[in-house]
């Protein structure tokens, strides 16, 4: 037929402006760029962290580099990794989420250990975030099983931060006096009765509660219990630090593989290195993330109440991959007791 | 299209008049609930503090990179669905072959699948894990949380629209102008320019400012392959999910504002373009 030469030059001109996209896309590689993929409430801290490491970089090498961020859900990001976001570092919720990267190679599998304090450079812990005036009378984790309470958290199966929400109150469960594996049961499975939404990031969450106005108390990062309350003005919400609760350590870890191939890894080590300096770690505090530096936690004053908090490494979790298999794969705990709309 | 003219106007609606105006009165209602309220709602929320708030969430470094890389999306998503869409609506309208029914089925694809799904193809095919992932990465091209893979996304999910738009128009024109002109000695490039390109210049260019407008607001499959990188993988959608989800509520709704806005602007070229083009119609002499 007569027309094909036309529609054949055709199809070779969107071959030629699609492969030219695909040539100039390609990330112009060098020295002058990192990125640091991170989960959701980090986000106002790593932008005020960003520019304080930019700058002093530039005092310290005279390069100019570029810290680019990239937020979502904890699981998610460290997926987009996996499947080839060129992390230079990944500042993540869990180190389970970190593990699933090191498993596919791109990270050194011992790079907990490559930083202090379990390359955790602060600290956080689960509170609660209730309606002002605490209507319901919410003071304890007991509190929130009971009839007629409507509690809002994330899904532990997409969420780090509603992993920790869900073990703090196991945790919990297992202290009392006469708890038990079975009581911890009989309590997640009624503390999970009263949650009518699950979204599946911690900032959604929060949104569901601050702006839908949903729920009597949100189970929140205490940073994000912070930055909701500063927000939204002291006249909506209080904040109720539990009498127990969780040390959550939210780690850091540089990404070898891909520093190496862009070279980027001295950028990258002294962009984690930086985050344990007193700066930092007062910035940290202002951002409402627990200072591992003395000092800097005594800056604070009382805007961290001391609690007592137990880690994932206590006899009862056994560490995040034991966690994780107990509790959040699939057909574990979680989706046993788990039952919605009942 | 009734000529001016020509016969008198016939009524083709037989229903009382009663009838009529509740339908309008519905369309009216329906139109003003679901479209103009939200926009409306949009506006008034940016401007709720005023310009200047305004002003500076569009002229944040972030938000300008967004609105560059949106732009540049669509710039070549656009282009290359308006000859893919041209050439697959051409072949479909004008030619028999075997696979034709199947080529027709495989344009609408985009349509029927989910946008999630249409973003996690592409992590699929060029992701590090994915199928050509070792390959490429071996070569330093990075398709995925790339610029590349934001335009393959878009690109996926706009073709439809000027292939579709173009298709039943064709169809209905047939074959004998081309045959004609190929009679007289016509080349295939002539024919195309001469007889083809003049019918359906009208409703190419709506296909392709509908194109335009869904690829400048695409956000399912975006969201997959972006990786989210602010200042650089974030475009216009995707930064205003950002900004709303860190309490920029103001920043989120000027964004919005100006995308609605973008989309607004192409929507009332198309429909500029289309009345010109049926001025242009009547103008012409009945052949």
């Amino acid at each position: 037929m007569q027309g094909f030469p036309v529609s054949r030059r055709s199809v070779a001109g969107a071959g030629l402006v699609l492969g030219t996209a695909l040539a100039g896309g390609a990330r112009a590689q060098g020295a002058t760029q990192l990125l640091n993929v991170s989960y959701d409430p980090t986000r106002e801290f790593y932008r005020a962290y960003n520019a304080l490491f930019v700058e002093d970089w530039k005092r310290r090498t005279g390069q100019t580099i570029r810290a680019s961020t990239s937020h979502g859900g904890s699981g998610r990001q460290a997926r987009s990794v996996i499947d080839g976001l060129q992390a230079d570092v990944v500042t993540l919720a869990l180190a389970y989420d970190i593990d699933a990267i090191a498993e596919r190679g791109l990270i050194d599998a011992n790079w907990q250990s490559r930083l202090p304090q379990n390359s955790a450079p602060y600290t956080s812990t689960i509170v609660f975030l209730v309606r002002k005036g605490n209507p319901k009378g919410l003071r304890d984790w007991g509190d929130l099983a009971k009839p007629g309470v409507a509690v809002i958290t994330p899904n532990p199966k997409t969420s780090g931060g509603a992993r920790w929400n869900y073990l703090a109150g196991w945790a919990w469960a297992q202290r009392q006096p006469g708890g038990s594996p079975q009581a911890a049961e009989t309590y997640i499975a009624a503390l999970f009765r009263n949650v009518p939404v699950l979204d599946t990031g911690a900032r959604g969450s929060t949104t569901t509660f601050v702006q839908r106005g949903q729920g009597d108390v949100l189970l929140a990062w205490e940073n994000e219990a912070h930055l909701a309350f500063a927000e939204f003005g002291r006249g909506q919400f209080d904040i109720v630090y539990p009498g127990f609760s969780i040390l959550a350590e939210p780690p850091v870890a540089v990404v070898d593989r891909n520093v190496d191939r862009r070279g980027t890894r001295a950028a990258a080590e002294a962009f984690l290195k930086g985050l344990y300096e007193p700066e930092a770690q007062s910035l940290a505090a202002q951002h409402f993330y627990r200072p591992r530096d003395p000092a800097a936690l005594a800056a604070a004053g009382d805007r961290f109440p001391q609690l007592e908090m137990i880690t994932i490494d206590d006899p009862l979790f056994g560490g995040w991959r034991k966690a994780q298999a107990d509790h959040f794969e699939d057909g574990g705990l979680f989706d046993r007791l788990y039952r919605p709309g009942r | 299209m009734r000529r001016p003219g020509g016969e008198p106007r016939v009524e083709v609606a037989a229903e009382a008049p009663w009838v009529r105006r509740l339908a309008i009165l519905l369309a009216v209602l329906v139109l003003g609930l679901l479209l103009l309220l939200p926009l409306l709602a949009v506006a008034t929320e940016a401007l709720r503090r005023g310009w200047t708030p305004v002003v500076a969430a569009i002229t944040d470094p972030d938000a300008l990179a967004a609105i560059r890389l949106t732009l540049l999306i669509a710039a070549i998503s656009v282009p290359v669905n308006t000859l893919g869409g041209l050439a697959a609506a051409w072949c479909i309208a004008k030619f028999d072959f075997p696979g034709r029914a199947l080529l027709l089925a495989l344009i609408e694809l985009p349509f029927s699948v989910s946008p999630v799904i249409s973003g996690l193809v592409w992590v699929l095919l060029f992701g590090a894990q994915g199928w050509l992932g070792p390959w490429l990465q071996e070569r330093d091209i990075q398709i995925v949380f790339a610029l590349p893979g934001l335009v393959l996304a878009t690109i996926f999910v706009t073709f439809p629209f000027v292939a579709r738009t173009l298709v039943p128009l064709m169809q209905e024109q047939g074959r004998s102008a081309e045959e004609a002109a190929a009679t007289l000695g016509a080349s295939g490039w002539q024919t195309f320019r001469r007889v083809t390109l003049p019918d359906i210049r009208w409703a190419l260019l709506s296909g392709v400012l509908l194109c335009n407008a869904r690829a400048m607001g695409e956000f399912g499959a975006v969201s997959v392959v972006s990786g989210h990188i602010r200042g650089e993988t974030n475009t216009m959608p995707l930064h205003i999910e950002i900004l709303y989800n860190e309490y920029q509520f103001v920043g989120a709704f000027a964004v919005a504002g100006l995308l609605a806005l973008l989309a607004l602007v192409t929507l009332a070229a198309k429909a500029l373009l289309e009345r010109s083009g049926d001025l242009a119609r009547l103008r012409r002499p009945p052949a």
